[in-house]
């Protein structure tokens, strides 16, 4: 006689150590094996979209900050971007060398802490602890640059808040060749872990074709093979200046995201490098009208942020106030494939899978 | 010798008394040894992440164990409302209790203070700690807590697949030293100048040494209590002092395993120069810093991975091992 089994409903969050955040994944469990699973957001909802509306454009920049707050830098990027593309305003050379050693240097932040907390997911302590000791780093060059730690609220329309402190250029370059050796570090004690490689290796996979219909970007789209960075192919400030390449991976799995994640980073710091070298001297503030007022219509300008494409869209009516502000969030994109990739898994996995789509909650819920 | 024949006499006052005075002197000398175990574990760990690890309780954070020792006992005592009571509040006394039984049969040093040579001691040792896994599932069960039944239920799966391997690689040393009793198979190591069975057994040793870290459910294999996954596994509903002797019996059976694993494969007390106890104390403070290494390294393994591990490959090669070391005894 088979014995009577029951299908056990779990809910995984919003207070679980390892969701990131406030997520919470509504599973159905057969033993180990999850036969359906369900994301539920909105924890952290704190309408963004919305308090924007009654905001002027400079007064949106910190909002920003709190999106995506492991990348805060790339997020003001965004906001200023579309409107500076929206007001056809011209930035100083050096705000935009700035804009991009800041941005790039949150990006290699963001996947430093991506490479901690999935390690932690995976039960590994230390790659976390080393991870944030250099993040720290980065953290302690923003904090001499703009006076904040997380939520910086640097950039402007026009430029930048802050032109650099003395020494900061050189010291930005003493941790790019600080970290270039990290890296191997990392690699050493982790990539080569078998139990690590047994742990991600063709687990989560999902094709090329699977992610664009899901409207997937960043890294979770590159992962699959896909070509595909804005930096690259659609390049916005002076990211054409620059020699990068694209890092793709081959399968999709969660190993490549991994992987991907790492050699970014790298990538990055060859940006930051480059960037460090030919900053010019002169003003960071271009001339910007007092009160910004763009004209009216209807505006898209993304930026190619940590997890993906950071799209900010802006319908004016010619305020100083934007009519309707709308981000496009890539985690909260990524995350719409969650389901079909947790069913058939077992519980472990699902803390692998989840934590390599790479999703900050702040920008999930906004 | 005196302590062994304690069993073999009549029982009077004073034996009972002797036998008494024994168990409590042991317990505290345990608790002690636990107690700056935990401290050590967080200090070398902490060193190993760029860290201080604990320095504010007392000279160098030397009483803070001793400090979250207390914490803990006069914690409220909560059961959750849907909880089993009797089971819940029993459970974390069953996984407590083998972990310090099974310590009677460990001999500490030549001179054999408060142990028991018994002739059983490697089966004793076994059997006692697999009665913990009843602690461990009972716990789980009594909870009524999803995560902490699915680390119970865990908790059961790899105990006792690694007890077997474990059982097997530690029968091979039985077999070349024909002896069950923990104090023969140390002067048995005695007799070839210093060669320790973990030169002959090198093969075991290693079988011995990975199930020894899943036995104890330690990284690779603490999936009992993945955090991660599980929030805290079988004692997700447990606090205070109850929470404290999971905890307690987790790090009594470090101890007791890395004395055992001295015992069996690096000849116990034995060594030159200094006396018995000291050397026991390097040995084991070695096996123990072995564990917290590999804790501060590797990622943990996955549910599936660590049943077939066990079952197609540990238990295959510790049997090879067993005949083999069979055969070879046989022939010499």
């Amino acid at each position: 006689m088979a014995i009577r089994t029951e299908e056990l409903l779990m809910n995984i969050g919003p207070q679980h150590p390892s969701t990131h955040g406030v997520l919470r994944v509504v599973v159905k469990v057969d033993g180990e094996i999850i036969v359906d699973a369900e994301p539920v957001v909105g924890y952290l909802h704190r309408g963004t979209e919305k308090l924007a509306e009654d905001l002027q454009y400079t007064q949106i920049i910190p909002y920003t900050d709190r999106l995506d707050y492991l990348a805060s830098m790339i997020n003001n990027h965004a906001i200023v971007g579309a409107v500076e593309k929206a007001m056809d305003l011209e930035v100083p050379e050096r705000a935009e060398h700035l804009r991009v050693i800041v941005a790039e240097l949150q990006r290699i932040a963001s996947h430093l802490v991506f490479f901690g907390t999935y390690l932690l997911d995976l039960g590994a302590m230390s790659p976390f602890l080393y991870v944030f000791a250099e993040r720290e780093k980065i953290i302690d060059l923003f904090n001499r640059l703009c006076g904040a730690r997380l939520t910086f609220n640097y950039m402007r329309v026009g430029g930048v808040k802050w032109d650099t402190p003395e020494g900061w250029v050189e010291e930005a370059k003493q941790f790019v060749q600080h970290l270039k050796k990290q890296m191997d570090m990392y690699h050493e004690l982790v990539t080569g872990n078998e139990i690590f490689l047994n742990r991600v290796k063709g687990i989560g996979k999902f094709d090329t074709e699977t992610a664009i219909n899901f409207a997937m970007s960043g890294i979770n789209l590159r992962s699959t093979g896909f070509n595909w960075d804005l930096r690259k192919n659609k390049p916005y400030s002076i990211y054409d200046r620059f020699d990068f390449d694209v890092v793709v991976g081959e399968n999709g799995d969660c190993y490549d995201r991994y992987m991907c994640h790492l050699k970014e980073i790298e990538q990055s710091l060859r940006i930051v490098e480059q960037a460090l070298d030919q900053i010019p001297e002169g003003p960071v503030m271009g001339k910007v009208p007092k009160i910004l007022r763009v004209p009216a219509g209807e505006y898209y300008s993304a930026v190619e942020g940590a997890r993906g494409e950071l799209g900010v869209y802006i319908v004016s009516e010619g305020k100083d106030k934007p009519y309707r502000l709308k981000f496009r969030r890539p985690s909260f994109v990524n995350l719409q494939l969650l389901p079909k990739l947790l069913v058939g898994q077992s519980m472990s996995n699902l803390i692998a899978i989840l934590g390599a789509v790479d999703i900050v909650l702040g920008e999930v819920d906004a | 010798m005196e302590m062994f024949t304690w069993l073999d006499k009549p029982m009077s006052g004073m034996t009972f008394l002797n036998m008494a005075l024994g168990a409590v002197i042991v317990l505290g000398f345990i608790l002690g040894v636990v107690t700056y175990t935990i401290y050590f574990e967080r200090k070398v760990i902490g060193w190993m992440q760029w860290r201080i690890g604990p320095n504010r309780v007392g000279p160098l954070g030397l009483f803070q164990t001793i400090a979250d020792v207390l914490k803990l006992l006069i914690k409220e005592d909560i059961v959750p409302a849907k909880a089993d009571r009797t089971m819940f509040l029993i459970a974390p006394i069953i996984a407590f209790f083998p972990s310090f039984m099974v310590l009677a049969v460990i001999p500490f040093s030549a001179t054999h203070i408060f142990t028991a040579a018994s002739n059983v001691g490697v089966i004793y040792y076994i059997a006692l700690s697999a009665l913990t896994i009843i602690g461990v599932v009972l716990g789980g069960w009594a909870s009524n807590n999803k995560y902490a039944l699915i680390g119970g239920m865990r908790s059961a799966a790899q105990m006792i697949s690694y007890e077997v391997p474990l059982a097997m690689s530690l029968l091979a040393v039985v077999l070349m030293s024909g002896s069950m009793n923990l104090v023969e198979i140390v002067e048995a190591q005695k007799n070839f100048p210093y060669v320790w069975y973990i030169v002959p057994q090198f093969f075991g040793f290693i079988i011995f040494i990975i199930s020894a870290t899943a036995e104890l459910n330690r990284t690779p294999f603490d999936l009992p209590e993945a955090e991660s996954e599980l929030v805290a596994g079988y004692f997700t509903e447990y606090s205070g002092f109850r929470f404290a002797f999971y905890m307690l019996a987790e790090y009594v059976y470090v101890f007791a395993m890395s004395a055992l694993a001295t015992t069996m494969y690096f000849g116990g007390w034995e060594g030159p120069f200094l006396p018995g106890w000291l050397w026991f104390a390097i040995k084991v403070s070695a096996f123990i810093f072995f564990f917290f290494w590999v804790r501060a390294t590797m990622p943990r393994i996955r549910t599936d991975q660590l049943l077939s591990f066990s079952w197609k490959v540990l238990i295959p090669l510790a049997l090879l091992n067993l005949v083999a070391t069979a055969v070879v005894m046989t022939l010499v």
